[in-house]
């Protein structure tokens, strides 16, 4: 029955981020970027992981890529030109890193085609929800958190330093 | 019942073409945008993990992952915009002045 | 009271002149400097006078003062004192040496004050003085060799002196290298010496000799003829002589001193010195001998057909040396250092006659155009014409005496051969050497038009007057015949005792040791049966001075008598033409010698260094910049690259991380 969600979720988020990759305009690769995150915040549900799928919303689709869309209207960015060179040098190398990226997808297949891994663990009713999240977060994981914060505060003066112009 | 491994392949498959993103575009932008996605796909095998171990670790993990990505786009982005004000592009390929 | 301690004070004089002329000449003025260069050897002559002294009341068979100024060396088994010996031996040579020394030192003031380095002369003349005391002073081996180096360097300085002259600094560098290869045996005979006896003290090698080293046996054979070697690169014989004519590029005086009467006569010092070592050898004695007559009459020959003032006397010092040496091949070492003293007297105030001419005339050297001097040279024609009486060996001036007694030695202690090659050398130098006299100053005058010769300043005159009448009194030293007359034999007869019978007798019990059982009584019987034959003695004593008479009467023959017949004679003669040019040996060597080593350095040079050494380390450079090359290409400034490289460093990593070793 999963199964069913699952890979109809999964393949829309994969197809989705081949657009971003493959896209000539970068406000088309925003928008297929914010679908995929929402094919995400499914698969995050069906792992009941409720409060992970909320914020992945909230704080992702809905502000981060907000802020992309707001740099790529602001710097009017035209489409890319649709004939990318795959760079003037290192054919090789490009060649060589897909095969050996395909290698790691066969290892990790193998490694974790594990049976111990077919079912997964009996979980608590409350598992993934709110307070559940929120206990762990505010007890066992409250220095980081305090971090998170120091760390977002800088990223704020951060990118006002930078972005400002330089008119004094 | 969808095994682990559905799931890890899944997000393999997403960074993976985060990565192939990554080298091949030349906006800066959206290169930014393919970083996004590999972050997307650890969250996805975090919390996969998480689900089929019984833990809290990884949603934490996750969480933290979310708000450094806020945190770092942010600051790529302003600096993406001051490189404009300079170059008057986004073309990864122009960006070349540490040439040796 | 014992005055061996103010030894150190001999060579110190002229060392501290060579300094203070060196370093301050230029600024203090030419009186000064030659009162500063004058005062050194002066005061050693006079400290050696007070040495003198107090040796004759040394007593009878206790070993001679030693100073021992400090330990120098102390490495393992060896133990070398920076030292002075004062003994019969080396005082003779320091009374030359200083004496001799400081009448050229006051001679030079005059002929060499028209030079601008005039103090760079001096203080390299000090500067040899120094060394060449220290050679004669020291009481082991090597100390004497620092002083043999010492006046090697000198000699090369001094023959350079001239320096803008490329012949006078290619004699200098001729002079150093050929000196150089006998330095070079030398050494080796050092080094055998330390071998056997553990110690290069003088007084205990030569009293320890006997005792260590087998008569007539290999380690005696070696270490001697390495250190005749040696010998023959300093005083100028066959055949490493080649240096010495070519070193009349330097000034007169410094020929004078250098090579007539001090530094040539070094290695007749250390021969005379190791006579112990040279006693238990006879092989080495013959060699000595056989070279000593050669050079001798070789020298002689070449002197006859010289144009060049100073060749003719370079020549002569060469062939007296050999005298010197064959004296030292038959044993007479006392006969050896009689000739060494007169030859010094005689020999210096030739050199600086000569000096004198070539400064009135204007540094002309060639004889062909000179003629006729005696009127315009009187005191120098005086001067050397004695002293060309008493080279030749004319009753009673000094060379007579110390020639006659070499010769009389050469026959009753070696053989008739050594004295038949004496004897010739004796005719022939007689004849050359008055050839000069009568080519010089006397005959029809070719002086060219522009010279006018005129007689040197007293300052140059007087050294000539004094060298001249101790070469015509410096006989009374060796008066033969008369038993107990003979002065220089009494005074060396402590130092040069050689116990023969002991020594043989040592030598038999050394070998039976080692399972030879030989007897050396025919050695011994031999040794002792050459008496002292009155009559002989005399006899030979009227031949000589027939022959000498005889060669003087051949000079004036055809130099005086007949001018135009030795010209005419050696027209096209094939042999006149190969003494000449000094039977070509400067050729030989230069083929043979000098053009294959110069090729294999050449070869040396091009290929291991520049090629091979250059090579290696600027392949090193070059390989390490290649690199750098490859490594820059990384920093393509494009940032997709990086990324790349980025992804690839990654998947790397994954895959080590899963090999399972």
């Amino acid at each position: 029955m999963e199964l069913l969600i699952f890979y109809p979720l999964a393949l829309v988020s994969v197809i989705l981020a081949l657009f971003v990759v493959f896209n000539k305009s970068p406000i088309g690769s925003a928008v297929c970027l914010i679908g995929m995150m929402l094919g995400l915040a499914g698969v995050f549900i069906l792992l009941q992981a409720h409060f992970l799928a909320i914020l992945q919303i909230i704080v992702y689709a809905g502000a981060i890529m907000v802020l992309f869309m707001f740099v790529i209207m602001l710097l009017n960015l035209k489409d890319d030109d649709t004939k990318w060179k795959i760079r003037e040098r290192n054919i090789f190398l490009s060649s060589a890193t897909g095969v050996l990226i395909l290698g790691i997808l066969y290892k990790i297949i193998d490694v974790t085609t594990d049976t111990k891994f077919d079912s997964p663990a009996t979980v608590p009713d409350n598992f993934g929800t709110v307070e559940v999240v929120g206990t762990t977060l505010f007890t066992d994981f409250v220095l980081p958190f305090e971090v998170a914060s120091i760390l977002l505060l800088a990223a704020m003066v951060g990118a006002v330093v930078l972005a400002k112009s330089k008119v004094d | 019942m969808v095994p682990l491994t559905h799931y890890l392949i899944f997000s393999a498959v997403l960074f993976s073409i985060g990565v192939l993103g990554v080298l091949i575009r030349r906006n800066a932008i959206v290169v930014f945008m393919c970083v996004e996605i590999m972050l997307n796909a650890v969250n996805v095998s975090l919390i996969a993990f998480d689900r089929y171990l019984n833990q809290h670790d990884g949603q934490i993990f996750s969480f933290m992952v979310m708000c450094v990505a806020a945190a770092e786009v942010s600051v790529g982005l302003a600096i993406v915009i001051a490189l404009f004000r300079n170059k008057a592009t986004v073309n990864l390929d122009e960006i070349n002045l540490m040439k040796w | 009271m014992s005055f061996v301690n103010l030894a150190f004070l001999v060579p110190l004089f002229p060392l501290i002149g060579s300094i203070i002329n060196g370093f301050f000449g230029l600024k203090i003025g030419k009186d000064r400097v030659s009162w500063v260069a004058c005062a050194g050897p002066v005061m050693s002559f006079a400290v050696t006078l007070v040495l003198l002294v107090s040796t004759f009341f040394h007593p009878e068979g206790t070993p001679y003062p030693e100073q021992s100024l400090f330990t120098w060396i102390a490495a393992g088994d060896l133990t070398v004192d920076f030292g002075f010996q004062i003994d019969p031996l080396s005082l003779v040579m320091m009374m030359v040496v200083t004496g001799v020394g400081s009448i050229i030192h006051i001679y030079s003031i005059g002929y060499m004050y028209a030079e601008y380095s005039y103090y760079r002369y001096f203080a390299y003349l000090n500067l040899f003085l120094f060394s060449m005391l220290l050679l004669v002073m020291g009481n082991n081996f090597l100390v004497m060799f620092i002083g043999w180096e010492g006046v090697g360097v000198c000699s090369y300085f001094l023959i350079g002196y001239y320096f803008e002259k490329k012949s006078a600094c290619d004699a200098g560098v001729k002079a150093f290298v050929v000196n150089r290869i006998g330095d070079f045996a030398f050494l080796l005979g050092i080094f055998g010496i330390f071998k056997m006896f553990g110690t290069i003290d003088f007084t205990e090698v030569m009293t320890a000799a006997p005792t260590t080293l087998i008569f007539d046996g290999e380690a005696a054979t070696l270490i001697t003829m390495a250190l005749f070697i040696g010998a023959t690169g300093k005083s100028a014989q066959i055949p490493l002589y080649t240096w010495l004519p070519d070193a009349m590029e330097g000034p007169t005086p410094v020929s004078a001193l250098i090579h007539a009467a001090t530094m040539v006569t070094a290695g007749v010092y250390m021969v005379v010195r190791c006579s112990a070592l040279f006693n238990l050898a006879p092989f080495t004695m013959m060699i000595i001998a056989l070279i000593g007559g050669a050079t001798a009459l070789m020298a002689a020959t070449i002197g006859c057909t010289q144009w060049d003032i100073k060749r003719v006397l370079a020549y002569s010092t060469v062939s007296q040396i050999g005298y010197m040496f064959l004296a030292c091949g038959v044993g007479a070492y006392t006969a050896a250092i009689f000739h060494l003293v007169t030859h010094a007297f005689f020999k210096a105030c030739l050199f600086l006659g000569s000096g004198s001419v070539i400064h009135g005339m204007h540094h002309e050297q060639d004889i062909r155009k000179m003629g006729g001097l005696k009127d315009h040279f009187p005191i120098t024609y005086v001067t050397f014409l004695v002293s060309t009486i008493a080279i030749a060996g004319i009753f009673p001036f000094s060379g007579f005496f110390s020639k006659d007694e070499i010769l009389y030695h050469a026959l009753m202690d070696g053989n008739v051969i050594y004295w038949g090659m004496g004897i010739s050398g004796a005719f022939i130098t007689a004849f050359y050497m008055f050839r000069l006299v009568f080519l010089t100053f006397h005959g029809p005058s070719n002086v060219e038009a522009h010279v006018h010769p005129h007689e040197s300043p007293k300052v140059m005159t007087l050294p000539l007057i004094i060298l001249a009448f101790l070469a015509l009194t410096g006989g009374l030293l060796g008066i033969p015949l008369f038993h107990g007359w003979h002065v220089l034999h009494n005074w060396l007869e402590p130092v040069l005792a050689f116990d023969l019978e002991a020594a043989l007798h040592a030598s038999e019990v050394m070998l039976a040791e080692h399972g030879h059982h030989v007897s050396f009584a025919e050695v011994l019987h031999k040794a002792q049966h050459t008496s002292h034959n009155l009559w002989v003695e005399i006899g030979l004593m009227a031949f000589s001075l027939v022959v000498a008479l005889a060669g003087i009467g051949t000079a004036w023959f055809f130099y005086l008598k007949r001018p135009d017949l030795p010209a005419k004679l050696v027209k096209g003669q094939w042999g006149f033409d190969l003494v000449e040019n000094k039977y070509y040996v400067d050729e030989i060597y230069d083929e043979t010698v000098v053009k294959p080593i110069v090729k294999g350095s050449d070869l040396l040079w091009k290929q291991a260094d520049m090629r091979g050494v250059d090579g290696a380390v600027n392949g090193v450079a070059q390989t390490i910049g290649f690199l750098g090359k490859i490594a820059r290409s990384f920093q393509s400034g494009f940032v997709r690259n990086y990324a790349l490289i980025m992804v690839v460093g990654f998947i790397f990593l994954v895959i080590i991380s899963q090999i399972e070793v």
